[in-house]
């Protein structure tokens, strides 16, 4: 690759017509900055390869895959061959089939999680951040509350009340979302402590006293000028609430508090499989890697995106 | 220091009545605990009404409520309300459970801890050596697993290692029922042989987790103080390698990890939940499990106070430990 924009490749200096191949730094924009840095980070790179990959085997798998989920009429505990690459299980199931759809779940489940919990996170710490005095107190000490109170007796009241939400209409069996919501709800501790200390820093800044004298509403120096500023972390932390998600999941339905049947998830699956791990290994292991390919890609991506975003890294130049 | 100490905990003490309060509110909106009971076979309305007038839940919500604060402060936690437990005293069972817990997280924590920060110091002054891309490598893929999958190759590889030793003529070691009981007695060699099979395991499963974390993390926080200029002052001065790295960056480099540690550990204490249930210790964290499965709601609000009580207190030294590292940082 080349070294654009180190000035050794730049001398001696170039007619105009080189020139003009060559950006200097400053004709870039930040987030072509970013961008290229980004795309120098190998893992980030794969990553990214492998979760698209994963997306494209999740949702449009079950419409080219041969097998459907529902065909329960194979034998039951076929060893992967090439009718059946991973196998069938327990009930007489195609396990690609179910992986698709376990796959589809789980990053269901994972973005809304990921999106809720720093929607929730953000403007919260913020708020607590800016604001100070009483909202910051209440803020603050609520968060305490969540920390203290065990999250299982949480997730525990929800499953056992999950008709207290119903979504996708079959008779309000459906559990994903609540499932997903309640991990994006217990999900935002970390991420608000984070922003609020960076906005209480950001805060006395003087481009926002600048902004204040100007007049700006609270609502317009928040989200316009200092909320600009933490997006850094809030993108790294939203990737890797992703692959928290995906394991966090995974963890709820071990202990029979996460997505129940009809619905189903690679967590659901696994736990479903864990008694199979000797006598018909390739139904554990399958779901397996599949749990770990998503959570290592959307890891490898938030190490690259953080690398990229920092201005001081040294690994990769701009 | 002392003042803002005894101000925090001053603090924590309406923080730890709400959270009670909404905790006997989540459990009692989890189901009636004498439900399933009543179900099991027919009873009478004598024995239902019976039932209910021992364990008090013939009482309305908040008459409920303050009665075991009542009692609680004064030393007396309650009992379990579901009749096949047959009343047992919260506080001796949590008091065992914590006991098994303590034992299990130490040595854990001791090792990650260790290894975390050996390896992440390692990692960030040989950074991008083979050593470094291996150790990153080790801790992302198991910073990608799902912990419960571990524990359970971990439980399947030990039988196999048992069967193993069996087959080899030699008694089993492995074992994934718990610590050992109070009443063995033995030679050393035995107990030091029983000791070791029953923690092992688990406490790989505890470390694996607990590594990764620690280690990415100190690395991080090594990264930053090798690049910082102060370290570059000291270098332009002439100190030598060694002492660069550990008089001056090193030491700063541990102040993030106190913190974390600390907040972590604080968390340890409600219990490796799937460690526990895997290996069959009967631990805080298979405590809380089977409350919530029996719907205990005096079981869970004991579990509840102790978790909080340490919660808070790690969070308190954290903070502590920040002001104590740091000079810059005053509390207040």
């Amino acid at each position: 690759m080349t070294e654009i924009g180190s000035p050794v490749a730049q001398a001696p200096s170039p007619s105009p017509a080189e020139a003009s191949q060559f950006d200097t730094t400053s004709t870039r924009k930040q987030s072509q900055v970013i961008l290229r840095r980004f795309m120098r980070h190998k893992a980030a790179v794969f990553g990214v390869v492998l979760l698209v990959l994963l997306v494209l085997f999740a949702f449009l798998g079950g419409a080219i895959w041969k097998y459907s989920y529902t065909d329960l009429g194979f034998k039951r505990y076929l060893p992967p061959s090439a009718d059946h690459p991973f196998g069938t299980d327990r009930l007489g199931a195609d396990m690609v089939a179910q992986l698709i759809r376990g796959t589809q779940f789980s990053l269901q489940i994972a973005v809304v999680v990921a999106v809720l919990s720093t929607i929730i996170g953000v403007v919260l710490g913020a708020l607590a951040g800016y604001l100070k005095g009483w909202v910051d107190t209440v803020i603050s000490r609520f968060i305490d509350l969540l920390l203290v109170i065990p999250s299982l007796v949480i997730a525990a009241v929800l499953v056992r009340n999950s008709f207290v939400v119903s979504v996708a209409g079959n008779g309000g069996k459906s559990n994903w979302m609540i499932v997903a919501l309640y991990m994006g709800l217990i999900g935002w501790l970390s991420i608000a402590r984070v922003i609020r200390g960076m906005v209480l820093s950001l805060r006395e800044k003087e481009f926002v006293e600048a902004a204040r004298a100007l007049g700006a509403s609270t609502f317009r120096i928040v989200f316009r000028h200092i909320l600009p500023n933490t997006v850094d972390v809030i993108i790294v932390n939203a990737t890797l609430a992703i692959a928290q998600a995906v394991l966090l999941e995974a963890a709820l339905s071990f202990l029979g508090l996460g997505v129940q049947s009809p619905d189903t998830s690679l967590g659901l699956m696994i736990s479903l499989n864990k008694n199979e791990l000797t006598l018909h290994p390739w139904l554990f292991f399958t779901t397996f890697v599949f749990i770990v390919l998503i959570s290592l890609s959307v890891n490898f991506i938030g190490d690259g995106l953080r690398d990229a975003f920092d201005p001081r890294q040294k690994r990769v130049k701009a | 220091m002392f003042r803002y100490i005894i101000r925090r905990l001053l603090i924590s003490i309406p923080l730890l009545i709400v959270a009670s309060f909404l905790c006997f509110g989540l459990v009692n909106a989890m189901g009636d605990p004498l439900g399933e009971w009543k179900l099991q076979k027919p009873r009478t309305p004598a024995e239902i009404a019976a039932a209910y007038e021992r364990t008090g839940y013939n009482k309305p919500f908040m008459e409920r409520y303050v009665d075991w604060a009542g009692d609680f402060v004064t030393g007396d936690w309650g009992e379990s309300v579901v009749p096949g437990n047959a009343g047992k005293p919260v506080k001796e069972e949590l008091i065992n459970a914590f006991g098994t817990t303590l034992r299990l997280i130490l040595v854990a924590e001791v090792i990650a801890l260790l290894l975390g920060v050996g390896v992440g110091v390692v990692g960030a002054v040989r950074q991008y050596s083979i050593f470094d891309y291996t150790a990153t490598g080790i801790s992302f893929a198991m910073f990608s697993m799902p912990l419960f999958c571990v524990a359970l190759v971990l439980k399947a590889g030990g039988i196999q290692f048992n069967n193993w030793l069996e087959s080899i003529g030699a008694e089993r070691w492995l074992t994934m029922a718990g610590p050992p009981g109070e009443g063995f007695s033995g030679g050393f060699i035995d107990q030091v042989y029983q000791y070791s099979g029953a923690f092992i395991l688990p406490t790989i499963c505890l470390v694996v987790i607990q590594f990764a974390l620690y280690s990415r993390f100190q690395r991080a926080s090594m990264l930053d103080t090798l690049n910082a200029d102060y370290v570059r002052t000291a270098q332009a001065k002439g100190i030598s390698e060694s002492r660069a790295i550990f008089k001056h960056a090193f030491r700063n480099a541990l102040i993030p990890i106190v913190t974390v540690s600390s907040l972590n550990i604080g968390a340890q204490f409600g219990g490796a939940v799937i460690t526990e249930t895997v290996f069959g210790w009967s631990g805080m964290g298979k405590f809380l499990v089977d409350a919530i499965t029996d719907l205990e709601p005096y079981q869970v609000l004991g579990f509840m106070m102790v978790t909080a009580v340490f919660i808070i207190v790690f969070n308190l030294i954290a903070d502590v430990m920040y002001a104590f590292l740091d000079p810059r940082i005053r509390l207040d």
